[in-house]
């Protein structure tokens, strides 16, 4: 058996917590039958302060992750079939991607939407979209994800405008929403507005969800995307970090109290392949955001205190040779995510290299945690890792170099991690160093320094035959269909009447922008037609080239 | 409809009716010197002496694209027919360029402004030899005003205050800036002064810091160029704030010039320059083939005897000096 | 003055696509091989890619792909060009299954660059392309 200090108050608290914790009923022993204990190593002990170990004492012994595959392309209807197959076949959480117009806050008959409509996510020009998507759905006994930014706002308001066309009330609708603008700025350029009208907004809806929905997350805040662009794993921690202080500041700084919003933040990293780094990295993640909280920001409720994260494993990990070899790739870094004690994960499919994935690809990918969470054994021990002398070296490690970040942000930012950012938005300090990143490792690859198995050694295998998902011309004409029958059908003098007021009440920082937004929905406004209302007033953001 | 093997007189007349790529082709030939230059020369020789040449310089970072392309908006809507030559320092080590500026102002300019980016070419430290050609052409072919726009490292700012009638200075606060206009010469260079970024903290003691140098500078006269004294416009050019300022200032600049005789002696001066960059880039050519060593006899035994340490450096370069006017 | 055909290339990124790590990647590699890189990025539009051919005397064009639009935007950006009377190629870099390859080169796409492609390969591709337009041997 472990060997604990009985004698210790926090070894104490921790058995405590767990002695009261209802566990899930699968026997916690090894596939040969020995039982093992919850916790080995010493403190600190997963649940408690600074929550290296973990947020809750009795880790997945309780509750496995959830189980959150990411699916939309095509027709809301299409969309809205995958899901009710993933809910079926076990996954937890709905997840939704939007196509690259519906992210950028265009229309599908928008000129550049040639091309791209429900190629990348699903089309959503209106809340008879949303409706199509989610029929027959109870939106109070799931939980939604929704991954899209610049027009988060409208999109949110969507939803909510389905719940009430549902029954459901707001406050029981549970969720996420990225709304992650900072990021955009530095990596995944989905931005529509500059940065602080594109803060307001943010705000606003920080403070409408403080108010009347507890069980939502008005923000996940990402590295996914910062280290897709190429940034190397103290980056993704770092800047994903100092995004999630630049939003509490923020918020701050608009009248709500730490307590009020920090509890239902929630972030979003990517796993990779170098398993230790990544393990490394959460755990960091998970002290750093506590002991900011803690003693920079005044958190005084422990939920202020725990970060919570959903991972994807990393997408651009993922080579187009020899394709099935990615399902491994994955597989190790679900692992990764696992033992790094992540709250859902996302696995991506073995094909997405080239193409959005096919369904049977899409099943695989889920299979493959599910694999981790009940045939590994990894799940029966809480932060299994923690005590080895390299992971806690790793982690101290990824926490000095986000620290050296932290600095320099504070240093540009005239002792403001908000300010920072905006300074570092301005001046290219993050996409330089993400360009840099990842022109070192490309080079490092191309010198053969860096072996990708498949790409830069054991190419023999390829045969190149693959079945890719094609999304066919028939879902453009069938969504520019629609949204012409919905504009025919709407009350266009409520629709004017809504935009004038929304433009109205952009002009007033003092104004929340989400009731308007949600009477602009309901009366079936689009998104492009929103979003055009509010670059009158906002503008419109061009990115500098730093290169 | 190829341009290959149209005669460049032809070309010519095709940029100067407001064929964009007749003109993109000419600024090519300029650029690499080819036979089709000298026609190219000529023509626009005759033709030029009515644009109004602008320089804008400042450190990376200071927001020059920006504020250009807020310039060149207002010109635009000003009616003006506005030409702009972005120039970037291309690698000494691989003579490749990086040429960003382009998509900085393509958003904002008139559709009739013609936008060039340019690199350095290997023209350390400074602007590509080709920009001064390239500035009588686009005169030539109407454009009025041109703006040349250059990243203000090495001695670049010499180069731009010889080809420009106006030269703008852009400084931004938290760079250092007030110590960099202390950098041998811009203050004598600068015929304006920006502070852009006037929203940030600091820039109201930027602004301080070149009033006090200037004032310095006049006080010991070192402001002979023109006798007057540079204006200092504050800008916001992600918002557009003081571009009009800023264009009103040198359209003042301009009108003093013109009145006071200097316009013409600066235009007078930049072509003498151009001949004297000229002749150097020529003799730097010739230099170099000597040294490479088969061109002329007896090169490599002087090189060798300097490897031997049986001639010195001096003596050597005495003695291939006098024979410069064989190559 | 330099006498060397230097090679002028226009890069961008047609349309909504924002996946612009390899763009810049490939804008680092072509500097390095010596060329010219006029960058003009993120959320382009044919007319901008023209003026900027038309403009700058560009040598190439590439189109970097990551959005499953090629098989539109591509061949879209060929047809004007042409229209415009440039006879510059366009060479189109990302994310392109096997199978597309064959169709955009028929509709005239000049060269194709995988994901796996090398700094070499990529600089030779633009350097054969140019190289075909100017009538020149290859290398």
């Amino acid at each position: 058996m472990a060997e604990h200090d009985r004698n210790d108050p926090e070894y104490q608290a921790w058995k405590a917590a767990y002695d009261a914790t209802r566990l899930r009923d699968v026997p916690f022993e090894t596939m040969s039958g020995v039982p093992v204990d919850p916790l080995y190593g010493e403190g600190p002990y997963p649940g408690q302060y600074p929550y290296t170990r973990g947020l809750h004492a009795a880790g997945y012994r309780s509750r496995l992750w959830t189980m959150r595959m990411f699916a939309g392309f095509g027709t809301a209807e299409d969309t809205n079939a995958r899901f009710k197959e993933l809910l079926r076949a076990g996954g937890g959480g709905l997840s939704t991607a939007f196509d690259m117009p519906t992210l950028m806050g265009r229309d599908s008959d928008y000129d550049w939407s040639l091309g791209e409509v429900g190629h990348c996510g699903v089309a959503v020009d209106t809340l008879a979209d949303m409706e199509d998507l989610f029929a027959d759905i109870d939106l109070s006994s799931v939980s939604t994800s929704m991954t899209i930014n610049g027009p988060a706002a409208m999109i949110m308001a969507m939803y909510i405008a389905v719940g009430e066309k549902t029954g459901v009330e707001r406050s029981q609708l549970a969720g996420t929403i990225q709304n992650d603008i900072l990021k955009e700025y530095q990596a995944q350029k989905e931005y529509i507005f500059p940065p602080r009208p594109s803060m307001r907004i943010i705000t606003d809806m920080m403070k409408f969800t403080s108010a009347e929905m507890p069980k939502w997350h008005p923000i996940s805040i990402s590295g996914y995307h910062i280290r897709e662009a190429g940034s190397n794993a103290a980056q993704e921690l770092a800047f994903t970090l100092a995004n999630g202080f630049a939003y509490v500041e923020a918020a701050v700084a608009a009248g709500l109290d730490v307590d009020d919003f920090a509890p239902r933040l929630s972030f979003f990293f990517n796993s990779h392949s170098d398993f230790f780094e990544e393990i490394g990295k959460f755990r960091a993640a998970r002290r750093i955001w506590a002991r900011w909280m803690k003693e920079r920001y005044g958190a005084k409720n422990e939920k202020s205190l725990m970060m919570k994260f959903h991972t994807q494993t990393a997408g651009v990990s993922l080579t187009a040779q020899q394709a099935e070899i990615n399902i491994g790739r994955v597989a190790i870094q679900a692992l990764a995510g696992a033992l790094g004690g992540t709250q859902s994960l996302h696995t991506d499919a073995y094909d997405e290299a080239m193409a959005l994935p096919t369904e049977d690809a899409a099943r695989i990918a889920l299979r493959t945690q599910q694999i981790v969470a009940h045939e590994t054994g990894v799940t029966n021990v809480v932060d299994p890792l923690g005590g080895a002398p390299f992971v806690e070296w790793m982690t101290d490690e990824m926490e000095r170099r986000a620290e050296e970040i932290f600095a320099h942000l504070l240093d540009i930012g005239n002792d403001s991690i908000l300010e920072g950012a905006y300074a570092g938005i301005d001046d290219g300090y993050f996409v330089g160093e993400i360009a840099d990143a990842a022109y070192r490792f490309e080079r490092e690859v191309n010198e053969g320094k860096r072996i990708i198995v498949g790409v830069n050694e054991f190419t023999e295998g390829d045969d190149g035959e693959r079945n890719l998902l094609r999304i066919g011309a028939e879902v453009e004409e069938y969504q520019l269909k629609r949204l012409n029958d919905v504009k025919q059908r709407r009350d266009s003098a409520a629709v004017t009447r809504a935009l004038e007021q929304l433009k109205t009440d952009a002009a007033d920082s003092e104004v929340n922008l989400m009731p308007t937004m949600i009477e602009a929905v309901k009366a079936f406004a689009t998104e492009g037609e929103i979003v055009a209302s509010l670059e009158e007033v906002f503008g419109t953001y061009v990115e500098k080239v730093f290169l | 409809m190829s341009l290959r093997g149209v005669p460049p007189a032809d070309i010519f007349d095709m940029a100067t009716g407001g064929e964009r790529r007749a003109l993109g082709r000419l600024i090519t030939f300029v650029e690499r010197d080819a036979a089709e230059a000298e026609v190219v020369a000529e023509l626009a020789h005759g033709r030029a002496g009515n644009a109004h040449v602008i320089g804008i310089t400042g450190s990376p970072g200071s927001g020059k694209s920006t504020l250009t392309g807020q310039l060149v908006k207002l010109l635009g809507e000003a009616g003006k027919r506005a030409a702009v030559l972005a120039v970037d320092p291309s690698s000494p080590l691989t003579g490749g360029a990086i040429l960003g500026d382009r998509v900085r102002m393509e958003d904002v300019a008139a559709p009739d402004t013609f936008i060039r980016s340019m690199a350095t070419r290997g023209h350390q430290g400074g602007l590509s030899l080709a920009v001064p050609g390239v500035v009588r052409l686009l005169d030539a072919t109407g454009y009025d005003p041109i703006v040349i726009e250059t990243v203000g490292v090495g001695q670049v700012e010499v180069d731009i205050a010889g080809t420009a009638d106006t030269t703008v200075v852009v400084a931004t606060p938290g760079m250092g800036d007030s110590v960099q206009a202390n950098k041998a010469g811009l203050l004598e260079l600068a015929d304006l002064f920006v502070v852009n970024k006037a929203d940030r903290p600091g820039a109201k003691d930027v602004r301080r810091d070149l009033d006090l140098m200037l004032d310095l500078s006049h006080v010991s006269g070192q402001d002979q160029r023109t006798g007057m004294r540079p204006e200092i416009i504050m800008t916001t050019a992600l918002s557009g704030e003081g571009a009009p300022e800023l264009w009103d200032a040198i359209e003042r600049h301009r009108d003093a010039i013109a009145g006071n005789g200097q316009l013409a002696l600066r235009r007078i001066n930049r072509d003498v320059e151009e001949v004297r960059n000229r002749l150097l880039a020529d003799l730097e050519g010739r230099v170099e083939t000597m040294l490479a060593g088969d061109s002329l006899a007896g090169v490599t035994q002087v090189l060798d005897q300097v490897a031997a340490r049986s001639l010195s450096p001096t003596a050597a370069a005495r003695d291939l000096a006098a024979r410069i006017s064989e190559l | 003055m330099d006498d060397q055909q230097q090679i002028r290339v226009v890069l961008a990124k047609l349309g909504f696509d924002g996946h612009d790590r390899g763009i810049k990647i490939v804008a680092r590699i072509l500097r390095d091989a010596g060329m010219e890189v006029i960058y003009l990025g993120l959320r382009q539009s044919y007319k901008n890619v023209i003026n900027a051919v038309e403009q700058e005397d560009a040598d190439a064009v590439g189109l970097s792909m990551h959005n499953a639009s090629h098989m539109t935007l591509a061949p879209k950006m060929v047809e004007a060009m042409a229209e415009a009377g440039l006879d510059v190629p366009v060479i189109v870099g990302g994310i392109v299954p096997d199978e597309d390859i064959e169709p955009l080169l028929e509709k005239g796409v000049a060269a194709i660059l995988g994901p796996g492609a090398s700094a070499e390969e990529v600089a030779q591709t633009v350097r054969d392309a140019v190289a075909v337009v100017r009538g020149e041997p290859a290398e």
